[in-house]
């Protein structure tokens, strides 16, 4: 059997289709429900996908996600309020777009240009990945830790307009990556004599309290009064999606690829290529002037790129180890503990099971058609679900999900602390991506550093002489320093 | 609660300091310049450096006035008593789990835990059990029994199954 057959088989067996369908009702109903994101959706499948082989838990992760970014849009057009943070750069175009009637044409666009956006970014993922794989086989300690060093850069970049406190961050994310005997002297580090401390902090335990335990507490203390839900009969949400899409077909293109990229690149996820491309949209549009007052222009390309973006995501996830968003830094750790490693070599070792990430991409976004459509028809019933009940609900999900990676009531404090830290960070303006972003690849900054310090024996010169290093070395000083210089000379010009 | 960014440099910068201090006793690997305390120390300095930049900005700031020319902003909700007794029963009940789950066993915590947090956010009191019980059995079901997870029993050992 070839590689792609052994793929076929996979992703076409019974249980797996079943997975992602149950994946898929979760997503709807995650994304549709404000204040439920889709990092959230997959930090919750976590401790269950645990159970799973690998190709069914994967295929839980890209359908649900990919079925929350669209399903975001459903309460942001009928309620003003968006379901995932990926819509809230289209929440106001939406809602206006309802008050004009529109509300059908507003959650269609949203629906099939999040399937095209979909479509669009797998199909990069598949060119992309494969070729970038070949190149990353020769990099050596010096390149991943420069590779590495510019990923976490651009998640600080490009997650804030704070970059100083998204360093912050990123510093005390690599800091907990440094807790236990994982390190070059198998010392513990910072364990503070704690047993439980020796083997790190769990990622899940950190990831559950980080995105579900600080949404709860959000969800306690908010003081906003409970939003109306629009009630306006729904018609057909197909009608006039072929006209838009002949109408818009270079908006789409542009959103999907800029979306791609974006979600490519580290840190940056969903919701600020939703932003990005929703600006750049308004900026190159024929009528800028009608965006705010209900235009679907925006919504369309917006929509698509949110979508590709997830897939985009994967690119770095995959061929790294390098998450492109939180949810890949999520899927990092469930591929570390299904024995799938991220790297070069999972595409040379075990193509089938890439080939079938593949497959379970192009399967997400296509039911997600039909079954966005059913979700749009029931949308006012899951608006309706009281989020009182919700959410104690999935704050014990979350207990009981974080115990049972390690059978520890230790996860459950690593769960609850790292919540509350993450609640009063956004609070004070640090973004916690960054700080996610550290957990990860800590390890693997240390790691490459001490090797490559070990290797070079004193002599920095080696960690920029390899042509690949050293380019990877030059952008990364440049992310740097440039906005700096740019500041200086910008001040000496207007002087 | 928002804290002016002067604070968070400052403590930060002990949380720097403290690190660095620390690092100087983890021991070398013989015959290798780069040990365990390389990673902690590396950025235990770059910590200390944002940690002194957020206190220049954090005075800045107060020199600049508006809400970011306080010491300390506190949230719209710590102004009203069911919001901060909603916020303390949030945290609370997961401290409840962690201490009492291996005494109590897992139904009856999940059952309280859920009913608190029920009562709490304003369920309606006909609902308050009845939701509480069927959910516990229905997450113990999914994990006791289809995931294998060892959900403790505590004092309901006498009708494990």
């Amino acid at each position: 059997m070839t590689a792609w057959e052994q793929a076929f088989v996979l992703v076409f067996q019974p249980y797996n289709i079943f997975v992602m369908l149950a994946a898929s009702l979760f997503g709807l109903f995650v994304g549709a429900v404000p204040g439920l994101t889709a990092t959230m959706a997959t930090a919750l499948l976590v401790p269950v996908t645990f159970f799973m082989a690998p190709i069914p838990a994967i295929a839980a992760i890209v359908t649900a996600t990919a079925m929350a970014i669209f399903s975001g849009d459903i309460p942001g057009c009928l309620m003003r309020m968006p379901g995932t943070p990926a819509s809230a750069a289209y929440t106001d175009e939406a809602y206006a777009m309802t008050r004009k009637g529109q509300a059908e044409l507003a959650l269609g666009a949203g629906l099939v240009f999040s399937a095209i956006g979909g479509l669009f970014g797998t199909a990069v993922l598949i060119v992309a990945a494969p070729t970038l794989a070949e190149f990353a086989l020769k990099f050596s300690s010096y390149e991943y830790f420069w590779l590495v060093l510019l990923g976490l850069t651009c998640a600080v970049f490009m997650t804030s307009d704070r970059p100083l406190k998204g360093f912050v961050s990123l510093l005390l994310g690599l800091l907990i990556a440094c807790v236990g005997l994982n390190n070059p002297a198998a010392f513990p580090r910072l364990t503070f004599g704690s047993t439980e401390m020796l083997g790190g902090l769990g990622m899940i335990p950190l990831m559950i309290g980080m995105f579900a335990i600080s949404e709860i507490i959000r969800f306690a203390v908010d003081t906003n009064p409970p939003l109306k839900i629009v009630d306006q009969p729904l018609g057909n949400v197909f009608k006039g999606m072929w006209g838009l899409t002949k109408k818009y077909p270079m908006q789409i293109l542009r959103g999907s690829a800029l979306g791609t990229l974006v979600g490519a690149l580290p840190g940056a996820g969903a919701d600020i290529a939703a932003w990005m491309s929703y600006a750049v949209s308004k900026k190159f549009s024929k009528e800028p002037e009608k965006f705010g007052t209900g235009h679907v222009e925006g919504i369309v390309e917006s929509g698509s790129a949110n979508n590709s973006a997830l897939a985009g995501a994967w690119i770095p996830a995959l061929v790294f180890g390098i998450p492109g968003d939180s949810i890949t830094a999520i899927v990092i750790g469930v591929l570390y503990m299904k024995n799938m490693n991220p790297g070069p070599t999972l595409f040379t070792n075990n193509p089938q099971n890439i080939y079938a990430v593949y497959l379970l991409f192009i399967i997400a976004n296509l039911i997600m058609i039909p079954l966005g459509w059913w979700c749009i028809k029931v949308s006012k019933q899951i608006l309706k679900v009281p989020r009182n009940v919700l959410m104690p609900i999935i704050m014990l999900f979350c207990v009981v999900g974080s115990f049972a990676i390690n059978n520890t009531a230790f996860d459950v404090t690593v769960m609850l602390v790292a919540g509350i830290a993450a609640y009063v960070m956004e609070d004070n303006g640090f973004p916690i991506a960054p700080a996610i972003l550290g957990v990860v690849l800590g390890g693997m900054l240390e790691e490459n550093l001490v090797s490559s310090m070990i290797k070079a024996d004193g002599d920095f010169s080696a960690f920029f002489t390899r042509p690949v290093a050293g380019t990877l070395a030059a952008l990364t000083l440049a992310v740097w320093f440039l906005p700096i210089v740019m500041k200086r000379l910008r001040r000496l010009a207007g002087a | 609660m928002k804290l002016n960014d002067a604070v968070w440099g400052a403590l930060l910068l002990l949380l720097s300091a403290a690190l660095l201090v620390h690092v100087q006793s983890f021991p070398t690997i013989p015959g290798q310049k780069v040990g365990p305390a390389l990673f902690p120390g590396a950025i235990a300095v770059a910590l200390g450096v944002c940690a002194v930049l957020l206190v220049l900005k954090g005075l800045a700031a107060r020199g600049a006035g508006g809400e970011s020319a306080e010491w300390i902003v506190l949230d719209d909700w710590t102004r009203r008593g069911h919001y901060v007794f909603a916020f303390f029963v949030t945290i609370g009940v997961n401290i409840f789990y962690i201490l009492a789950i291996d005494w109590l066993g897992f139904l009856i915590v999940g059952t309280v835990y859920l009913s608190v947090l029920f009562v709490v956010y304003g369920v309606g009191r006909k609902w308050v059990l009845p939701i509480a019980v069927i959910v516990t059995l229905g997450i113990h079901y999914a994990f006791y029994k289809l995931l294998k997870v060892p959900l403790p029993w505590g004092l309901l050992q006498g009708v494990a199954y």
